[in-house]
């Protein structure tokens, strides 16, 4: 029977009608040039056609093969955020004129999208108090990555580039990979074991003409409140060196906003402002810089600027700019390679922070230090729980650690088995932590699941962890 | 009859202001969960839970605007998008074909949308399932034997890819050293210099012949012991296949060299040939491409890259297993891995769709769609190489495959209209504008690919549109040079916004400028 299908609007007899008003018979000719000896001549082995019906069964089994705890059961972020997203952001995100649309290239059909990203950059730069923000990056690792290697390009001749010995490791692995071919290494700055503060004498120690940039996380990817911010910029800066900053936006009604401690640039994991887990992907890369052209014209990714008609009566409107920095225009000189980002993880952020507005951000922020405080005192009453294990001041974020012999795995183990999902297992990353997790606490989670984990952990641990 | 006759489409136009014009002080857009009162007067004062040295003094210029009006607000802004649910979308080298409806509804489902990255495998296995069959499928539609799903769009594919090339001259050929050059063709696509760049490589260029082609003797005087790899695509970026890819493979194979397919153009081929059958070492694939998953404005994609047995061990980590019994895993004990270049497994939500798609078109389907995208190509390139002042260069009586690129050189010449000229003028035509300027072996470049989606009527509509241009540009040339008029707004001044003077990134940054200038008077 002949085949068809609802994504292939195309019949038969215009089949036919088209390939004879080009001049050929058959739908093979137009396949001609292509070598007989390379041509696949049997059918691709992976699966026949299916009915739509078909599709959504087969995906809801495998989905159904899944327990998505990511709803207030999970304490776990180390690197994505479990946030309650309002119903609003993605019903305006869902809209398929944002969804199936291409990067805008024609800015006069493309008002919409660019508009939003430029929102998107402008409600970021107010809570980062940074003057540029780009229209994104792949993810906060690669904004790292990418970061390190505007450093070098800022500051010539500086190879070395120096971050906390307590940074997110996931980051770090693909900052090392990003930081390789360009013949950069990278180097932990030692940290105090009790408070997990970087130590400044072993920073000033590594600083010298040779070191692009220093790192500084804050809060830090084990929870604690990086206090010595000004410090550290201060001495990065005196060295020659540009100063990182890698932040929670969430944390930013509270916490002062890296562009008042200096930071040339910044870093952020964005996929927190709206947009689900989604098994860790898209996220969404927050990267931004002070308003200098040394750092602007040396930024990776697109920009989107605010301009008017080129002709009279002006209207204002929006379009991409300052692409001679980008691939298309300067190809190997470019700042970057990325050419598709996660627009539309930028529209669903500018979506959230539209109906975050400044009281919301404070809302979130505070609710995230008081709930996590509460989470990590509720588990340090515990015989044999130690909260937070590292640092005094947490906020989301903090480590936990166990004595007298229960191990992570017989925690994580039990709180599976009561519906629960504990932190991330830290002995592989920080050993001499020892039975260590990484616990994450948000607004989402409210008092009752907290005093169940709590009390779950209490039982498994009174148990001696069976 | 409607969709033939050349009339204008006026897209819709609001005078929305930006979101920080519709500040009202003490509107709230939603009420967020805070702490409960009990957990607050346990723990409190802030005071005493953050440094005061870390506290932020005052809270950040953000708009409060109701919900509603937020709602209008990017509801209007939506209506003045372009997308491929508006029309047709013949952008070239983006493939932007019909993103089903289906496919978002599955990567919404919670069993996925709600799954944390790091949750123990035992409550992901369905999700492990997904990634480990679309693995199985990428290898087995590019003829590669392994996958990674972790690139997040092409250009990461890219220098993941070229990452693997590097790491093979390290641990195989033993010749990183000596091998520091990447070829690539000048028609590429400037992600592929850039990518290998970032991977460190110098760029050798290579000339294209007269039909458009890699010119094989130019290639066979740069090949040599500095040769790490050989980028193209295949169908080239003048959308035709480059006939010579068995001579092209043997000459950079014989230089020690690694083959790199960029799959933009991978619509033009499926189940036809395969870029492991044609001798490629490595592909990427966009997803977002080929795949049917919805470009979002500029992203999120997806970039998996396929390679051959020999360059496996490199991939990035973690990469999917299946075990004995059955069960799914992350397995992140290879060695010689490039190591991790993106945080996690890749854009997920982005595979969901992906993996949808493919099973809805299953084998036969994906070969249908690749003839019905050529078909339309062909049938565009016939028609519009016909009208006065456009061109079809290079390698004429050669078919086109998923796209032709044509050349307003001549219209130009005889009427002074650009090619950037013709693209906005098709947007009043409610047609959205081909790539222009690219690939940069083309003066006046018009890129066109229709992709399958669109049905005959809609192709008869753009080439339509297009005769009507030129025969504008012959008689009113000014008509032409001045669209477009029908769209949300007239044509807007780039050099004004990257001028230093008057560049504007963020509405903080114009806040300042409107001060300063009010200062000044
Ligand atoms: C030929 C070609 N190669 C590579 C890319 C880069 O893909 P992405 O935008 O997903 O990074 C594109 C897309 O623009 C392309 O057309």
């Amino acid at each position: 029977m002949e085949f068809r299908h609802p994504y292939l609007p195309l019949t038969r007899a215009d089949e036919q009608e088209m390939l004879e008003a080009i001049g050929l018979q058959h739908i093979d000719d137009l396949f001609s040039n292509i070598p007989h000896e390379f041509r696949l001549n049997r059918d691709l082995d992976i699966c026949p056609p299916h009915t739509e019906h078909e599709v959504s069964k087969r995906v809801q089994e495998l989905a159904s093969k899944n327990v998505p705890m990511a709803d207030g059961r999970a304490f776990i972020g180390a690197g994505v955020g479990i946030h309650y997203i309002p119903a609003v952001v993605t019903s305006l995100a869902n809209r398929s004129e944002f969804v199936t649309a291409y990067t805008s290239y024609q800015p006069e059909v493309s008002q919409g999208m660019l508009q939003t990203l430029f929102e998107y950059q402008s409600l970021l730069a107010e809570i980062l108090a940074i003057d540029v923000v780009n229209s994104s990056l792949y993810d906060m690792a690669t904004a790292v990555g990418e970061a390190a290697r505007m450093c070098a390009r800022v500051v010539r001749r500086r190879s070395r580039f120096l971050v906390p010995g307590t940074m997110n490791p996931e980051h770090r692995a693909v900052l090392e990979t990003y930081c390789r071919p360009a013949g950069m290494t990278v180097e932990a700055i030692e940290y105090d074991r009790k408070t997990g503060l970087m130590s400044i004498s072993d920073l000033e120690g590594r600083l010298g003409e040779d070191v692009a940039g220093v790192y500084v996380e804050n809060p830090s990817y084990l929870g604690f409140i990086e206090s010595q911010v000004d410090e550290i910029s201060r001495l990065a800066h005196e060295a020659g060196a540009l100063l990182v900053a890698g932040v929670d936006i969430l944390s930013l009604g509270l916490l002062r906003p890296p562009g008042e401690y200096g930071a040339d640039i910044v870093v952020a994991e964005g996929q927190g402002l709206g947009s689900p887990p989604s098994f860790g992907g898209p996220l969404l890369g927050v990267f931004g810089c002070r308003m200098e052209r040394r750092l602007v014209y040396q930024l990776p990714g697109r920009l989107v600027g605010m301009t008017r008609t080129v002709k009279e009566p002006y209207e204002r409107g929006f379009v991409l700019t300052l692409s001679p920095r980008e691939q298309h225009i300067r190809r190997e000189k470019a700042t970057s390679n990325i050419c598709s980002n996660q627009a539309l993880s930028a529209v669903t952020a500018a979506i959230y922070l539209s109906l975050l507005g400044p009281s919301g951000l404070q809302t979130v922020s505070e609710a995230i230090a008081y709930k996590s405080a509460y989470a990590a005192r509720r588990l340090d009453s515990l015989a044999g729980v130690r909260a937070p294990a590292i640092g005094n001041a947490i906020w989301k974020e903090f480590v936990v650690t166990f004595t007298d012999g229960i191990t992570v795995e017989s925690v994580h183990q039990g709180l599976l088995e009561r519906g629960l999902h504990g932190g991330k297992a830290l002995h592989e990353e920080f050993p001499w932590l020892g039975e260590s997790m990484l616990l994450s606490v948000t607004e989402v989670h409210s008092k009752e699941q907290i005093d169940r984990m709590a009390a779950a952990v209490g039982e498994i641990v009174g148990a001696g962890g069976d | 009859m409607v969709g033939h006759t050349l009339d204008h489409v006026r897209q819709a136009k609001w005078d929305e202001p930006l979101i920080f014009e519709l500040h009202r002080p003490g509107i709230v857009g939603h009420l967020f969960p805070g702490a409960e009162a009990s957990i607050v007067s346990e723990v409190g004062p802030l005071d005493s839970l953050i440094p005061p040295e870390m506290r932020r003094s005052s809270p950040p210029a953000l708009p409060e605007v109701s919900e509603p009006r937020i709602v209008r607000h990017f509801t209007r802004l939506s209506q003045m998008n372009f997308s491929v649910t508006s029309g047709t979308y013949p952008l070239g080298s983006c493939t932007m074909k019909y993103n089903p409806a289906v496919d978002e509804f599955c990567a919404a489902l919670p069993g996925f949308a709600m799954l944390h990255p790091l949750q123990d495998p035992a409550t992901t296995q369905g999700a492990l399932e997904l990634m480990w069959e679309l693995e199985q499928w990428l290898a087995e539609i590019t003829g590669m034997d392994a996958v990674t799903l972790q690139p997040a769009a092409g250009a990461h594919g890219e220098w993941t890819g070229v990452m693997m090339v590097r790491a093979y001259h390290e641990h195989v050929t033993g010749e990183s050293g000596q091998r520091d050059e990447i070829l690539i063709p000048d028609s590429a696509h400037g992600t592929n210099p850039a990518s290998a760049a970032m991977a460190g490589y110098k760029v050798v260029v290579i000339p294209s012949s007269e039909e458009g082609l890699v010119d094989l003797d130019a290639l066979k005087s740069v090949a040599g012991p500095h040769t790490a790899g050989l980028m193209l695509t295949n169908p080239n970026t003048i959308g035709v296949f480059e006939k010579d890819i068995k001579e092209v493979a043997g000459v950079v194979h014989d230089a020690g060299g690694l083959l790199y397919y960029d799959g933009a153009n991978l619509n033009a081929i499926m189940g036809v040939v395969r870029p492991g059958d044609m001798g490629f070492d490595l592909v990427h694939i966009n997803l977002h491409k080929t795949m049917s998953t919805p470009h979002g404005g500029g992203g999120p994609g997806a970039g998996p890259v396929g390679v051959k047995e020999g360059l496996a061990e490199f991939l990035p980590v973690p990469r999917v297993t299946r075990r004995d019994d059955g069960t799914f895993d992350l397995d992140y004990d290879h060695p010689k891995s490039i190591g991790k270049v993106k945080s996690f497994y890749g854009n997920f939500g982005v595979l969901v769709r992906a993996y949808a798609y493919i099973y809805a078109l299953g084998g036969p389907g994906l070969k249908r769609t690749s003839e019905l995208a050529v078909l339309n190509a062909n049938y565009v390139a016939h028609h519009v190489s016909r009208i006065p002042g456009l061109s079809l260069p290079f390698s004429k009586d050669v078919p086109r495959m998923h796209e032709c690129v044509i050349s307003a050189s001549g219209l130009k010449e005889e009427t002074g209209v650009t090619a950037m000229d013709i693209a906005k003028r098709l947007l009043d035509f409610g047609v959205h504008a081909p790539t222009v300027y690219f690939p940069l072996i083309v003066d006046e470049a018009l890129m066109i690919e229709p992709t399958e989606s669109e049905t005959r009527e809609e192709l008869d509509y753009l080439i339509g549109v297009l005769q009507e241009i030129s025969r504008e540009a012959h008689e009113q040339p000014d008509v032409v040079r001045g669209a477009p008029y029908y769209a949300a707004i007239r044509r807007l001044d780039e050099y004004r916004a990257a001028h230093p003077k008057t560049l504007t990134l963020s509405w903080r940054a114009y806040r300042r400028q409107q001060e300063r200038a009010e200062g000044q008077d």
